[in-house]
């Protein structure tokens, strides 16, 4: 009897300790989830604050071209407004979109190219979407590490038990700047 | 990936341990030398104590001084700036602090002790001769050696060395210097005396020429590169960067041999040759293309 007891006792202790390392595990990368999220939001901000800016910039030298000012204004408050993560990422494929219209624009205006101001936001802008490129990289890593975690056996079992989802990945277009490189010799 | 960073982790107790106990021993006999008696074992143990802490935390300041390397601001290099907090974000990093060499050889390098006191130094003839790509590809190699502890291990290897080659230096001046003026007294004991130095000098030299290779093993850069890649998620960038490093033959003046480990390619630019393929810290960058070219 006792010695049936301890068995039973030492069973039921590793079982519970097994199921609380899997479900700390589970909340730890869902942390991480939303931590790199926070990160992804800071740089789509960044974006969105510098928008007006340089359409400022440029409607100095291209007063006319209302129709693209528009576009991208739309697109802005589209995308500052978009709920989800999918929505979000539709929102700012087309805000990136609206904003190469812009710059195609631009091209037509070469006082404007040459612009201290217009250069400086220019890098900026291009700087921001790097990073919003890479925080996004670093969200979809730990996205998908989470969603194994919960898709795999026998984490699957405990994350279904303590209600955990799947949460979804973010999905932008590449930036310019992966462009191929050619080197001389 | 983590068992690079406890091994790296690991090695940097063991070279402080170590130089911790070739300090006291240095220390004392320099006491012993110098006639100091008990208390040169006092003095011994504090000199090792403060040099060891004090190389610890001040490894890295050590480091961009001898590189001649400025801090500077995002105002000044907006550029420089985007490209690295874009790959910290991406390697889930603190952002490192931004370092300039004023050289037009193109060369980058990282210290600090740990991630959050992390600096990346570039040349000001990086930004030049790179573009984006490039760039993103030579600064995310840096960000992998932050990440795997790389920086720590690297930067405590410059200063303890050096450090070790500066007692060592020390003793025998004060061995020469001393010895003039005891020799007519114990000529027996000072012939012993140059027996010992003559054997711990004899000993130390390649002793810290091995510390340094053991220190910085070549898979390090190996490493690095494809941890780089990693992060850019574009292997060819950091590809042709390195190729243009390469072909870039001109010397940076701010840096030397104790240094030179630290950098992304060597800084030296010594005349290739099989001798100084085995010596050498850097694996040949050709190896380091083909293997980034077949990821």
């Amino acid at each position: 009897m006792g010695l049936e007891l301890i068995v039973v006792l030492a069973i039921v202790g590793f079982v519970v300790i097994f199921v609380v390392g899997i479900y700390n595990r589970l909340v730890t990368l869902r942390n991480r989830c939303d931590n790199s999220w926070a990160q992804v939001d800071v740089q789509l901000r960044r974006r969105y604050d510098l928008i007006p800016n340089l359409m400022e910039t440029v409607k100095g030298y291209a007063k006319h071209e209302r129709e693209v000012f528009q576009k991208v204004t739309e697109a802005r408050a589209q995308a500052i407004g978009a709920g989800s993560v999918k929505e979000q990422g539709a929102a700012e494929n087309m805000l990136t979109g609206a904003l190469k219209s812009l710059f195609a624009v631009v091209e037509n205006y070469p006082d404007l190219k040459a612009n201290q101001n217009f250069l400086m936001l220019q890098e900026e802008l291009a700087g921001t979407e790097g990073k919003i490129a890479y925080a996004r990289q670093f969200y979809n890593d730990n996205i998908m590490q989470f969603n194994l975690k919960q898709q795999v056996f026998p984490s699957n079992i405990i994350a279904s038990m303590f209600n955990f989802k799947e949460k979804e990945y973010f999905e932008i277009e590449e930036p310019e700047a992966r462009e191929p490189v050619e080197v001389k010799f | 990936m983590y068992e690079q960073i406890a091994s790296n982790k690991r090695k940097s107790f063991f070279l402080i341990l170590f130089f911790l106990c070739l300090v006291f021993a240095l220390a004392w006999l320099l006491g012993e030398l110098t006639n100091l008696g008990p208390q040169g074992l006092i003095l011994a143990i504090i000199i090792a104590v403060a040099l060891t802490f004090g190389s610890y935390y001040s490894s890295d300041k050590i480091v961009l001084a001898i590189s001649k390397a400025r801090p500077v601001t995002k105002k000044e290099y907006p550029y420089l700036y985007n490209v690295v907090e874009g790959l910290a974000i991406a390697a889930g990093l603190p952002k490192p602090r931004c370092y300039i060499i004023d050289d037009t050889a193109p060369n980058a390098f990282a210290t600090g002790r740990n991630p959050k006191n992390s600096v990346v130094v570039v040349t000001t003839g990086l930004l030049q001769k790179l573009n984006r790509a490039e760039l993103e590809g030579v600064v995310a190699h840096e960000m992998a050696h932050i990440k795997n502890y790389d920086i720590l291990v690297m930067t405590l290897t410059v200063v303890m060395v050096g450090v070790v080659a500066l007692l060592s230096d020390w003793i025998l001046r004060t061995f020469l210097w001393g010895g003039r003026r005891r020799s007519s007294k114990d000529g027996g004991n000072i012939g012993m005396i140059i027996v010992v130095v003559g054997l711990v000098l004899a000993i130390f030299s390649p002793l810290i020429a091995q510390l340094i290779r053991l220190a910085v093993s070549r898979k390090r850069e190996f490493l690095a590169d494809a941890n780089g890649a990693f992060l850019t998620r574009y292997p060819p960038g950091l590809a042709s960067a390195l190729k243009k490093l390469d072909a870039d033959r001109e010397p940076l003046e701010a840096a030397n041999k104790a240094t030179a480990h630290l950098y992304i390619v060597n800084p030296l630019k010594e005349i290739k040759g099989n001798v100084n393929k085995l010596f050498s810290t850097h694996p040949p960058i050709k190896e380091r293309v083909a293997a980034l070219e077949k990821m």
